[in-house]
């Protein structure tokens, strides 16, 4: 199964970032090979949509379930359109909230905000 | 004429300004930008309205013709499209480009006209008054501005447009002074007023527009607007004072400049430094 988490750092001692669309990295862990690599946000930094692009990366990477503090509203449709099941963090390191979710101990990730567009900025 | 008037906030007077200007003006034009809440139409009430929908252009997908290349995703640099078994499609992220339609090899995008809102265009004796509205939940009233500006260009080049600007400094208020020949920018003698002059001072200095001040809510005392205003070298074009009677004719929607003289010398003297300004620019750049 893989894991996708979204990453401050790109390593496994990550912290979780507190943004999904604006997190720096994701970490997709594989909970077979035990093995976790990391994927660029390339859209960290873009104007707008940010969530849509960095969930399309998340569905592009395979990932089977996605770990995250918060996910706004269009990220959640395209992750949710995807069959991706979501669950949210407890902890600040990301390899701590991948074992807490193997043993089964994240609940599921079931309010979506609905986003923090700066349409007045 | 084109004059435009802005602040950095909402609630510093650009309608106050905006409404007295057009009125000691007429015959004139009052077009109103702030699509998410005009109200220049309370004070104006006009009668004889013609209202027009605005629609934008959004793609839709035939997905049995969409073959997933995602060519479109790519190209969207607005991020409005995602694939994941189908192609996704987000409305309000979309900028109406018709990009995607342009890279689809499989003619599997179309278009459909969405209403986001509507502008309404009437008269209040010599004034024609135009506003906009922007359907509540829509992101961008860009659309309606264009609209708007497009219908107050059709005038008479003799006849003077005032422009009441959305508030702070964003797209829809760049588009909103694009046209405009001066702006005029609104201040409260606040910090926090002085926070908001700056917004709009360095917008409009990006785009290189003629400009001056109006201190509005004026109390005896210091005004750091003012201050601003003489740091940098700004024109003031006219003080109007924190007024309890303002205050009144505001709140029951009468336009100052009709009902009480000394309003309506204010505005008419502001209105003649504005276009003694425009005049001359135009001058200095003939």
């Amino acid at each position: 199964m893989k894991i996708a988490v979204p990453a401050d750092q790109n390593n496994m001692k990550t912290s979780v970032s507190a943004s999904f669309g604006r997190a720096a990295f994701y970490l997709v862990y594989d909970s077979e090979t035990q093995e976790g690599k990391f994927i660029d946000n390339t859209a960290a930094a873009a104007a707008g949509g940010a969530g849509i692009k960095a969930a399309q990366l998340v569905v592009d990477s395979g990932a089977d379930v996605l770990l995250t503090p918060r996910c706004g509203e269009n990220a959640a449709d395209v992750i949710l359109a995807a069959n991706i099941r979501m669950y949210r963090t407890l902890y600040e390191s990301a390899k701590q909230n991948i074992d807490a979710f193997l043993e089964g101990k994240l609940p599921d990730l079931d309010e979506i905000h609905a986003g923090y567009h700066g349409h007045r900025g | 004429m084109r004059i435009a008037v802005l602040s950095g906030k909402g609630g510093t007077g650009k309608t106050l300004v905006a409404v007295n200007l057009a009125t000691v003006g007429a015959p004139s034009i009052y077009v109103d930008c702030d699509v998410e809440e005009p109200n220049g139409h309370l004070f104006f009430k006009p009668v004889d309205i013609h209202e027009e929908e605005i629609t934008v252009r959004i793609p839709i997908v035939d997905h049995t013709a969409c073959t997933g290349c995602r060519k479109c995703v790519e190209f969207c640099n607005f991020n409005a499209l995602a694939y994941t078994d189908k192609l996704l499609v987000f409305d309000d992220v979309c900028h109406s480009c018709g990009g995607c339609l342009l890279v689809c090899q499989e003619n599997a995008l179309a278009e459909r006209e969405k209403n986001i809102g509507r502008v309404q265009a009437g008269t209040s004796g010599d004034v024609s008054v135009l506003t906009g509205i922007l359907n509540p939940g829509e992101a961008s009233g860009i659309p309606i501005i264009h609209r708007l500006l497009d219908s107050s260009g059709e005038a008479k080049a003799s006849t003077p447009v005032f422009i009441d600007c959305p508030p702070g400094s964003a797209c829809i208020v760049m588009e909103s002074i694009k046209d405009a020949d001066y702006c005029v920018l609104v201040a409260e003698p606040t910090i926090f007023g002085v926070h908001n002059l700056n917004m709009v001072y360095e917008l409009v200095s990006l785009f290189q527009k003629p400009f001056g001040v109006v201190l509005n809510k004026c109390l005896k005392g210091e005004n750091p607007a003012e201050a601003f205003c003489v740091e940098h070298g700004i024109k003031i074009l006219a003080r109007i004072p924190f007024d309890h009677e303002l205050g009144l004719l505001n709140s029951d929607a009468k336009i100052a400049a009709q009902e009480d003289e000394t309003y309506q010398e204010l505005f008419w003297h502001l209105l003649q430094t504005v276009g003694q300004e425009v005049t001359d620019e135009t001058t200095a750049h003939s």
